[in-house]
């Protein structure tokens, strides 16, 4: 596979971001929540990490990664582009392929400011690096994924609102599913539960980085993003 | 360079193309024409790879849209109806981002282009507060910025003013003096100001395929003669006038001041004329009008998409 193409496209979107006001806002509402939830418990539990942080990304992304990515097939559709960009000399993997990685691209640059909670943790105290280094691979899979499914939401409409909230709803299922088990017999439990972001995020956060946690965010990326171009190619 | 062989495209149980076949020769400008909802675009569509042919082969250059789109993609440079450009990016910028998908993103080729389409001047505004001649200038541009061997417009002067359309059509001439061009449309002038060939579609059947000098010769021969006179009534005015040898076809005409009014259509080359005076004049009506034109592409268009009735 030639990866000119999909990052000539990952360009395109990703400064089309920028170009327009949608890049700041989302980044400023992000900071903010994420932000507000790591100060205020940062000094009451009196412990240099990062845990209230990253505990609450899963749920945060869930949010911010569709309202990045609803516009990315839906808009093309709505105006029109769609059959200019499906009329370059471009497969309909290539395309898929650089918007995925424009929204994970962006889920990046949002999360690089949050570095600096992690660089007063280390001023006030001992900070360890394990979490850390664990929590901001485990962020970027799971932007990656969360960009997948966003998308995939994103190619099956028009309509921006209604991709943003098929994509919420795929993300938040992800995130919660495994808070609802209680109810199951065990053995369905733990089945169930491995299929939640969560709870892969969670391990890989503790610092633990265990392939099976890389192999779920990377499939997970991998099964959105096949049914996208399913999707693309069913438009007939 | 381009065939289509048998082409048929369904919209769920909608027929929109029925069965299509024809040639585009290398260095023809080809003109689409038919009343809207044809299947002028769905044609076009499949032609560029957007829609897959139901049933059918369609091949452009040596390869097969279903086979090798990118190939295809590569020829082709197409302009869909109303240039959907992204609003939000500036002239240049999305002119590059196309160049480097295109694989030609040098600074020359944008500056040749952009003097070629004449967007010099509007390169750093954004697509979306561009007037709708200039948005079609880039779309066009677009289309062209790898020098494509085929340009493809769906219904490039839509919407323009007079002016405008008068110098896009130019622009599509100049173009297809080295290029082969096929452009949609539904206005015949455009088809007798640029196009070399015309293919007539309706209800995505082709009705007619050939020159456009022969369709109109084809159709130069019949005259058509409008007359009004007075103190006639229709029936035995339209009795009067059929009866003259030479006459085709006589149909009535709506008329504001009460008189009785028909339009005579003659036979081939014949001159009716003299004949239809003197019968006015041997009835003891009186002439108010009898104007004469010449069949024109139009009443062609009118004939085979109307299935036969002529009702101008």
């Amino acid at each position: 596979m030639n990866f000119k193409q999909p990052l000539t496209i990952m360009r395109k979107e990703l400064s089309g971001y920028f170009t327009t006001p949608i890049a700041y806002i989302v980044i400023t509402v992000f900071l903010v929540i994420t932000g507000w939830f790591f100060f205020s418990t940062f000094f009451l539990y009196n412990q240099a990490e990062l845990r209230g942080f990253f505990q609450l990304l899963p749920l945060v992304l869930s949010f911010v990664v569709p309202a990045v990515t609803m516009r990315l097939f839906s808009e093309e559709k709505h105006s029109g582009s769609f059959e200019i960009l499906m009329t370059l000399p471009v497969s309909a993997s290539d395309v898929v392929l650089g918007k995925l990685l424009a929204g994970a691209a962006f889920v990046a640059l949002m999360l690089a400011p949050t570095l600096s909670y992690a660089v007063s943790a280390a001023l006030v105290g001992s900070l360890d690096p394990g979490p850390v280094i664990g929590g901001y691979l485990g962020a970027l899979l799971l932007g990656l994924a969360f960009s997948a499914a966003g998308v995939f939401a994103s190619s099956l409409t028009r309509n921006q609102i209604v991709a943003f909230i098929v994509g919420l709803v795929i993300c938040l299922t992800l995130t919660l599913i495994d808070k609802f088990l209680f109810f199951l017999p065990a053995p369905l439990q733990s089945a169930i539960e491995y299929m939640g972001a969560d709870f892969h995020f969670r391990n890989i956060s503790r610092g633990i980085i265990d392939s099976r946690d890389i192999v779920y965010f990377l499939s997970l990326a991998a099964v959105a993003f096949i049914g996208t171009v399913r999707m693309l190619e069913e438009r007939r | 360079m381009i065939s289509v062989n048998n082409v048929s495209k369904f919209y769920g149980d909608f027929r929109a193309v029925n069965d299509i076949s024809f040639v585009i020769r290398r260095g023809e400008i080809t003109g689409l024409l038919g009343p809207n909802g044809a299947g002028k675009t769905t044609t076009l569509r499949m032609l560029t790879c957007y829609l897959p042919p139901d049933a059918g082969r369609i091949s452009v250059g040596d390869h097969l849209v279903d086979a090798e789109p990118l190939e295809v993609k590569r020829m082709i440079g197409y302009l869909p109806e109303s240039a959907p450009l992204y609003a939000d990016m500036m002239v240049r910028d999305y002119l590059s981002y196309v160049g480097s998908l295109r694989g030609v993103d040098d600074d020359s080729r944008l500056h040749d282009i952009a003097a070629m389409c004449g967007i010099g001047e509007v390169m750093h505004k954004n697509i979306g507060e561009l007037s709708k001649g200039y948005r079609q200038r880039v779309g066009l541009a677009h289309a062209m910025m790898h020098d494509p061997e085929i340009l493809i417009l769906d219904e490039p002067t839509s919407g323009l003013d007079p002016n405008q359309i008068v110098e896009i059509r130019k622009l599509i001439k100049e173009i297809g003096k080295k290029k082969t061009v096929i452009l949609s449309t539904h206005i015949l002038s455009e088809v007798e100001a640029t196009c070399d060939r015309v293919i007539i579609i309706d209800h995505g059947r082709i009705v007619a395929d050939s020159r456009t000098a022969e369709l109109k010769s084809a159709a130069g021969g019949a005259m058509r003669l409008t007359v009004r006179a007075k103190g006639a009534d229709f029936s035995l005015l339209t009795s009067r006038l059929a009866d003259i040898p030479g006459v085709q076809s006589v149909e009535p005409l709506d008329d504001a001041e009460g008189l009785a009014a028909a339009a005579v259509r003659g036979e081939g080359g014949a001159d009716i004329r003299p004949a239809v005076f003197a019968a006015v004049r041997d009835s003891g009506w009186e002439l108010y009008e009898m104007a004469t034109e010449r069949e024109t592409l139009e009443h062609v268009f009118r004939r085979l998409t109307r299935g036969g009735e002529d009702e101008l």
